[in-house]
């Protein structure tokens, strides 16, 4: 029987048990779709967060407390204080800016804000490139008198004051009276890290009085330009040794930051594909559950077929085209749904996706084999039918 | 007598014993001797449980014998493969079995193209095989119709269309009036016993019906597994001679073929 022959006889059959044959495909198409639709979304994520890293321009350098081994289980407290930064900007010709953390409940106009709270040194903006839509930057004056001003993350704004103007405004955050001075550009692409539009920014010094604390959580060295990189990172580690340990403090370039994060994205991705990879699993089962179902209906079919000159090979191959067939309708449709549906998420909500041409093959490529491997079970039982039994079967 | 015939078929102190599970073992044939040659027509009878199915699945290569030889054009079945003996019944075998064995969703002429499918033959020689086979059963317009919207006879004209499509040697018949009226049981006899004298297929009728044996050439009676009456019309008189056992009386005149 020719395969041409093979693939229309099948046809026929699924044509013949519609509603069996859809509901078969179902399982499979669902299978697809999400693998297709979780992969998307998880590389969608991926390459947001790569994109805002790498947004940060080429010759960035972060500090960052610990040895930079992501895997040590002890918590890293960090030893930075504002003297590293002054150290180390003598020591560099690019820009160096530090920054501390925290996370503080904000209150203005009766309405109320849980953000981090950045402090930040007086470089910050220029270093890791953020511009103010409206108002004023921070003074020198503003750092060395830890001056209570306030900079506006462009949602925190809006969560604070609404369609109020902010600027001369006041925030209260933990009992401390702070002056809106500004309100920062919209940076946007938030859907997984934190969202720079909500974060509010104070003086280094007035942040360290608000936290208690006289440490910094990292700095950012800047290089005049990408070839004094690696030279900086040499002169960041010669400053900060004679003070700190080398385990103390670890210096990762942004193409580090990027190999680290992205390993972890990556992972997730495939984590969201598997998962959806166990749903193809199981509408393959269901494949193999409806062939065998279908060789026990047959029987008498396959009786005659042998009988009028089927070679069991030609059985065989029939039911395993069949099984191909349903898995790879699944497939298709699966997968034009699943690019449809990462299109309607990207639209509709902030997740980002990304439809990567290795998901779609891989996606199509595991529905067949999962059609081949699902379909040898029952396609080998009918192709060992006895000729002389499956006559008689009624 | 005419000239002797080529042997086509020669089943050899044949015995098929069924292993039933625990330690019962049916022997459905203990020791069969069957020859037909090319262009004979023999009617197998007997009651039910004689053997005679059994005995249908090893002539038709559906089946191998526990013991001793089913020769097909001097071939051992038993040395075949099942792909080597899917390919002798598509070749040599046309079956006709009593309940027709139509595929429903297949249009006439479809299940007439079957046997030529697993020939790998192209679709429009198929097709005119197919139209051709349903002409010489009186079929021509009815090919584009399903099994269910043809009588019984209908249906076993395309099931017979079937059979000859491939122009075999021998056109194997299992009751192929059973399902039938009297009167369309005759046409459909009648039908089976041209073919095998126009075309020269030898013709293999497994009955039990008398009228229906009568009309072959040799009739070879079954019980209990071994065959207990050879008859062999002689030439073109009604009456047949039996060759071991008791002699036959009170015979009745068949159609001649």
């Amino acid at each position: 029987m020719t395969w041409s022959e093979t693939l229309r006889v099948a046809i026929r059959a699924m044509v013949a048990n519609r509603l069996r044959s859809m509901l078969t495909v179902l399982g499979v198409l669902i299978g697809v779709m999400s693998v297709v639709l979780l992969v998307a979304i998880g590389q969608g994520a991926r390459e947001e967060i790569t994109g805002t890293i790498e947004g940060l321009g080429s010759n960035l350098l972060f500090v960052l407390p610990g040895d930079g081994d992501f895997g040590s289980a002890a918590p890293t407290r960090s030893r930075f204080v504002a003297d590293d930064v002054d150290r180390l900007d003598r020591a560099l010709d690019g820009g160096v800016a530090g920054s501390v953390l925290g996370g503080e409940s904000l209150q203005a106009e009766g309405r109320r804000l849980t953000t981090t709270v950045n402090g930040v040194t007086g470089q910050y903006f220029e270093v890791v490139v953020r511009s103010i839509a409206r108002g004023q930057r921070f003074s020198e004056s503003d750092f060395v008198t830890a001056r209570r001003v306030l900079l506006l993350g462009a949602t925190a704004a809006e969560a604070l004051f609404g369609e109020l103007d902010p600027i001369g405004r006041n925030v209260t955050i933990g009992g401390t009276r702070f002056r809106v001075a500004g309100v920062m550009e919209r940076v946007g692409g938030a859907a997984f890290g934190p969202d720079r539009d909500r974060e509010v920014y104070v003086p280094l010094a007035a942040a360290q009085r608000l936290f208690a604390t006289d440490r910094l959580d990292a700095i950012f060295v800047r290089s005049a330009t990408t070839a004094s990189v690696e030279a900086d990172r040499a002169t960041v580690m010669r400053v900060l040794s004679q003070r700190l340990d080398s385990e103390e403090f670890s210096v990762l370039s942004q193409d580090e930051i990027i190999g680290v994060v992205g390993d972890i994205l990556q992972i997730l991705t495939w984590v969201l594909g598997a998962i959806a990879g166990i749903s193809l699993l199981v509408g393959g089962v269901g494949v193999s559950n409806i062939m065998l179902v279908s060789v026990t209906e047959r029987t008498r079919e396959i009786g005659l077929r042998m009988a009028l000159g089927a070679k069991p090979r030609d059985i065989t191959r029939q039911f395993l085209v069949e099984a191909v067939v349903l898995t790879g309708v699944g497939g298709v449709v699966g997968l034009l749904l699943g690019i449809g549906l990462a299109a309607i998420v990207t639209i509709v909500s902030p997740l980002p996706s990304s439809v990567t041409a290795w998901s779609i093959i891989l996606a199509f490529s595991v529905s067949v084999a999962v059609g081949l491997v699902f379909g040898v079970l029952p396609a080998r039982r009918a192709g060992r039918l006895d000729p002389v039994v499956a006559l008689r079967h009624d | 007598m005419t000239d002797p015939k080529p042997v086509l078929l020669e089943a050899r102190n044949v015995e098929r014993t069924y292993h039933m599970g625990g330690d019962v073992v049916v022997r459905a044939l203990r020791g069969v001797d069957l020859t037909v040659d090319v262009g004979d027509s023999v009617a197998i009878i007997g009651s039910s449980g004689s053997g005679k199915s059994t005995l249908l699945n090893l002539l038709g290569a559906l089946d191998r014998p526990s013991a001793g030889q089913v020769l097909y054009d001097g071939r051992d079945v038993r040395s075949m493969s099942d792909a080597a003996l899917a390919d002798l019944r598509n070749r040599r075998i046309g079956f006709v079995f009593q309940s027709f064995h139509l595929l429903a969703r297949l249009s006439a002429r479809d299940n007439v193209e079957l046997p030529l499918v697993y020939r790998r033959m192209v679709p429009a020689e198929r097709r005119r095989r197919a139209q051709h086979a349903l002409e010489t059963v009186g079929l021509a317009s009815r090919t584009d119709h399903r099994p269910t919207e043809l009588s019984g006879g209908q249906q076993q004209r395309v099931a017979i269309a079937r059979a000859l499509v491939t122009d075999p040697a021998l056109i194997l018949a299992d009751e192929p009036t059973g399902n039938l009226d009297t009167v369309t049981g005759n046409e459909i006899m009648d039908l089976l016993t041209n073919l095998h004298r126009e075309r020269g297929t030898a013709l293999v009728i497994i009955t039990h019906e008398r009228e229906v044996a009568d009309l072959a050439e040799t009739r070879v009676e079954l019980r209990d597994g071994v065959v207990v009456k050879v008859a062999t019309r002689e030439g073109t008189g009604r009456q047949f001679a039996a060759h071991n056992s008791e002699v036959e009386g009170g015979q009745r005149g068949g159609r001649a073929l």
